[in-house]
């Protein structure tokens, strides 16, 4: 139970995906305008990359490995991860029409987005089990979700700040995130090493 | 060429299996949704100004075809949508349902400053002007969503009864008629 939570401290906070290893910065600077908003989009991509995660072990162990295949990793994930999550939104429309209203709109954005491919794609590197991979991909997307919120928040104050003319939109925007990683830089050291 | 044989095969198989597979989800996943909201959503105005209190034109007629809202609930189009969808729809309305005409947008010249707020704001693009230039409304395209209205820094824009034509104008209901 220690492990699982150092584990999740540790993917989720000091190794951050958005802000320590940079991946999903679309959706990042794209969908963080409004924290209801930032929060969905969260939502579906920890939806998304736990699955990925899991669909990723799954083709690794069972087709890649055993065939000798590892140049196809990155073609054969992005497929695979395509195809489960449009396998998915159209079984959730089915079945759960509450759920797809608050993810639907999200999940065919970040069917193939650089933090749901690479979060598979760091897993095989370093060889992590079936259970680890999941918990991987959910701790990365709790990490996100958290980024997400943060970062809209501060937006939305943005919004009624006084920015100088030339720093408006984007460029106050990329400052405050740079500022954010800065911050969570401040994370570095919080697990021991080892513990991920 | 083995190696380059394997990679082929399992790749082709993995894209046609996962292509079966989602042709028939598609298939058997389809959500059967209710023709008539396709309908009514056309006959709105499709600004989606959530006047109505539902989440875009989309939930106001899914709530129309459950019977969990009146036709009258769009207030930009109107008596002349909520009469259409009305009839569309087989239901009868009652008769204080809706005495106002529907409104648009009327910008005063005199007071306005040409800020483009309202222009940005507008769903429908029903208003014309530029940076420190007059604006206008285009009254055909107005849906009265009275966004622009809220958010006018002069109050130059006001909402008023649109002037009767021959497609806005709805016959009075005689007195006597219960």
């Amino acid at each position: 139970m220690r492990d699982v939570l150092l584990a999740v401290i540790g993917i989720a906070l000091v190794n951050n995906v958005v802000l320590v290893r940079f991946l999903g910065l679309c959706p990042f600077m794209g969908v963080s305008k409004k924290i209801d908003s930032a929060f969905g989009m969260g939502l579906a991509t920890t939806f998304v990359m736990t699955l990925s995660a899991l669909a990723a072990w799954v083709l690794e162990h069972a087709l890649l490995l055993p065939f000798d295949l590892g140049y196809l990793r990155i073609l054969s994930y992005i497929v695979v991860i395509a195809a489960v999550v449009q396998f998915v939104e159209m079984a959730m429309r089915k079945s759960t029409p509450d759920l797809h209203r608050v993810l639907g709109i999200y999940l065919p954005l970040i069917t193939t987005n650089c933090a749901v491919l690479g979060i598979p794609l760091l897993n095989a590197q370093s060889a992590l089990g079936v259970g680890m991979s999941v918990l991987t991909g959910f701790a990365s997307g709790v990490g996100f979700t958290l980024v997400m919120v943060l970062f809209a928040g501060l937006r939305e104050r943005l919004q009624l700040a006084r920015v100088p003319d030339s720093f408006e939109g984007a460029p106050i925007a990329f400052v405050t995130a740079s500022l954010l990683a800065l911050a969570f830089m401040g994370f570095t050291g919080l697990v021991p090493a080892g513990g991920v | 060429m083995e190696q380059m044989i394997t990679a082929v095969m399992s790749l082709a198989a993995i894209g046609s299996g996962l292509g079966v597979v989602l042709g028939v989800a598609a298939r058997r996943f389809a959500v059967e949704g209710d023709s008539r909201v396709e309908e009514i959503v056309a006959m709105l105005p499709a600004a989606n100004c959530g006047q109505c209190g539902f989440p875009g034109c989309e939930g106001a007629a899914q709530a129309i075809v459950e019977g969990e809202a009146s036709p009258t609930c769009c207030p930009p189009g109107g008596k002349v949508v909520a009469l259409a969808i009305a009839g569309h729809l087989g239901i009868t309305l009652g008769d204080d349902d809706m005495e106002e005409a529907p409104k648009i947008a009327v910008i005063e010249d005199a007071i306005c400053i040409g800020c483009t707020k309202c222009y940005r704001l507008c769903p429908s693009d029903a208003i014309v002007g530029a940076m420190k230039q007059l604006h206008g409304v285009f009254a055909e395209a107005c849906t009265g969503c009275n966004q622009c209205a809220e958010k006018c820094p002069t109050g130059a824009i006001t909402m008023q009864e649109l002037p009767a034509t021959a497609g806005t104008w709805v016959m009075p209901k005689p007195p006597m008629a219960a």
